[in-house]
């Protein structure tokens, strides 16, 4: 990299501070869209610099078709998606970036065979760790658009087979550096590909988000890598911000949601068969008509609404806000109460809320509002369970177990708003459900709430 | 780099890949403090889009896919290289714009002053 242009390094270097700015803009509210202007312009700067850098310009036109496709397919994907599946989008980014990454190093080890043995450490490192990311994002992504169950899959022996390919893993890892061989750092990708898949596989709904997080963290240190390996500083920059910024959003992120993240992290080594598995319930429950919740609301004093995510599938925020309006209107104090994970991931409900313009000062974090819930005459849970589901702490075998909740059950009446009696995205049956304070209205969000709205007017 | 190895190199020009291989290290290491610190303190609210803008970043590792596809001699390492072009610059562009979407929800709408109206409590 000796050839490198003098002002193409320095234009790096001024890529490099602007992904620095872009992670402490995206910590304040009011500097994070200025922070991704500027890391995209840092990430544009980069791109466009590197062409200048003395590359061989034969596959010069390959590779700006390939970038051109790229940018398409991320724009186009990035445009469309709802708003309901950024989550598993993020996921798919960050396993085809983590791919990418092993992928360089794969062809950089082609190329240059023969290279000191931490050059190869540094090599075989960006392999597995981009792999694992790689299968690990796609198996997340398949969770969270529910492609495949959103319950910890737990496979017989399956501790056995996650050790035993971490450890051929390690082995191999050892190996390759001292003995390079192809057939070897192509035995290494597919065990690592193998481990992503293992080491999601079981980890339940509630701590999909975290793993998100987490791989999101290694595809960071698998570019950092890479980046050492071509001997390029912006990638080494770039890759250990985020790896290092992504650790600690890991941990927070587990401290929002009461997790022990090692629980999240060697899940594969120690699951075990959980519980009952979602036995079929068939005890009585109490339902109630949209007019019969209008009555409930119409002569509450305070009322708090739980959005969940299935308010979001419905996209019936509008439909919630108009309730919220119509009862502020009769006098009626209400309130949001918004879980740390409600929707699929940390501060997820917020985006969904504040695109149906629903007033800032109307959302209550969970820390605030759970102490009012006693004072509350109704809780109306649109579309969320496993964020009030009471066995997050009381039943220590619940896969939510220590999960903070909002405590719902502290209401005078509790009314719940679901599709049908199906559990959670945990995959665990919620006790309240049953409770004789509890009325249940089935049916789709949007056409519940419109008829309650068209009730509490009528009253 | 790879044709010269270790061996013939003089005392000088091992001196000086040393150095280097020394400079990449503290780069790697002062990068990690700086991820930890400049993140130290968020709102939850701000998890989803921290965790997307540090995504699209490590999307930069197109700029070595780009690299390693400029150097590439033999038709598989095209293939692979053209394949990793493509992954990398899903991961940048997507990343940010899909940040910025989320961050657009947040900006401050202009209040419609909405005061309770409702007298009675």
């Amino acid at each position: 990299m000796n050839e490198t242009p003098l002002w193409v390094q320095l234009a790096n270097l001024v890529a490099a501070v602007l992904f620095i700015l872009t992670l402490k803009g995206l910590s304040h509210p009011k500097t994070a869209r200025r922070g991704v202007m500027l890391g995209a312009l840092g990430a544009a700067i980069a791109t466009f610099v590197v062409f200048f850098s003395g590359i061989p310009t034969d596959n010069l036109i390959l590779i700006l078709v390939a970038v051109l496709i790229g940018s398409a397919i991320g724009l186009y994907a990035a445009r469309r998606v709802a708003m309901t599946q950024m989550p598993q989008m993020v996921a798919l980014f960050n396993g085809v970036g983590g791919g990418a990454a092993a992928l360089v190093s794969v062809i950089e080890f082609l190329e240059n065979p023969e290279s000191s043995a931490i050059i190869l450490a540094a090599t075989v490192f960006t392999v597995v760790v981009g792999s694992v990311s790689f299968s690990g994002s796609i198996v997340t992504f398949l969770k969270l658009q529910e492609l495949i169950t959103t319950r910890p899959v737990i496979i017989p022996l399956g501790k056995y087979v996650t050790i035993l390919v971490a450890a051929a893993t390690l082995a191999g890892a050892v190996w390759l550096v001292i003995a390079p061989a192809t057939w070897l750092l192509v035995a290494l990708l597919v065990l690592a590909l193998i481990f992503g898949v293992l080491f999601v596989l079981p980890v339940g709904g509630a701590d999909v988000p975290i793993v998100i997080s987490l791989l999101n963290a290694f595809t960071g240190l698998s570019v950092a890598a890479g980046g050492y390996v071509l001997g390029n500083v912006l990638l080494i920059v770039a890759g250990t911000l985020v790896g290092a910024s992504g650790t600690m959003l890991t941990r927070l992120m587990a401290e929002a949601m009461g997790r022990p993240l090692t629980g999240t992290l060697f899940g594969a080594f120690s699951a075990t068969a959980s519980g009952p598995a979602g036995a079929v319930d068939d005890r009585p429950v109490r339902t109630g008509t949209a007019n019969d919740v209008a009555i409930m609301l119409g002569y509450a004093s305070k009322v708090i609404l739980v959005p969940g995510y299935g308010l979001a599938v419905a996209q019936a925020q509008g439909t919630l806000r108009e309730l919220a309006d119509t009862l502020t209107e009769k006098g009626i104090q209400v309130d949001y109460a918004i879980h740390p994970v409600a929707g699929r991931m940390p501060g997820h409900m917020n985006v969904l809320l504040a695109e149906a313009n629903v007033p800032y000062e109307q959302l209550k974090e969970m820390d605030e509002i759970n102490p009012e819930f006693g004072e509350a005459d109704v809780a109306l849970v649109v579309g969320a369970n496993d964020v009030v589901n009471p066995a997050a702490k009381t039943d220590s075998t619940a896969p939510i177990y220590g999960m903070p909740i909002l405590d719902v059950n502290a209401a005078k009446q509790v009314v719940f708003l679901k599709r049908s009696m199906r559990p959670g995205f945990a995959g665990i049956q919620n006790e309240l459900l049953f409770d004789p304070k509890t009325t249940l209205l089935f049916g789709d969000a949007k056409d519940s709430l419109g008829g309650v709205v068209t009730s509490v007017k009528d009253l | 780099m790879s044709v010269i190895t270790t061996a013939v190199l003089t005392a000088a020009e091992q001196e000086s890949a040393d150095y280097s291989q020394l400079a990449l290290l503290t780069i790697f290491v002062l990068s990690v403090f700086l991820g930890f610190e400049v993140i130290s303190k968020v709102s939850a609210i701000l998890h989803t889009p921290l965790m997307s803008g540090a995504n699209a970043i490590h999307g930069i590792v197109l700029v070595g896919a780009i690299l390693v596809t400029a150097n590439a001699t033999h038709t598989l390492e095209l293939v692979i290289g053209t394949l990793a072009i493509v992954l990398s610059a899903i991961n940048l562009v997507g990343g940010f714009v899909v940040t910025d979407r989320m961050l657009e929800m947040f900006k401050s709408k202009p209040t419609d002053a909405k005061t309770e109206a409702g007298s009675d409590k």
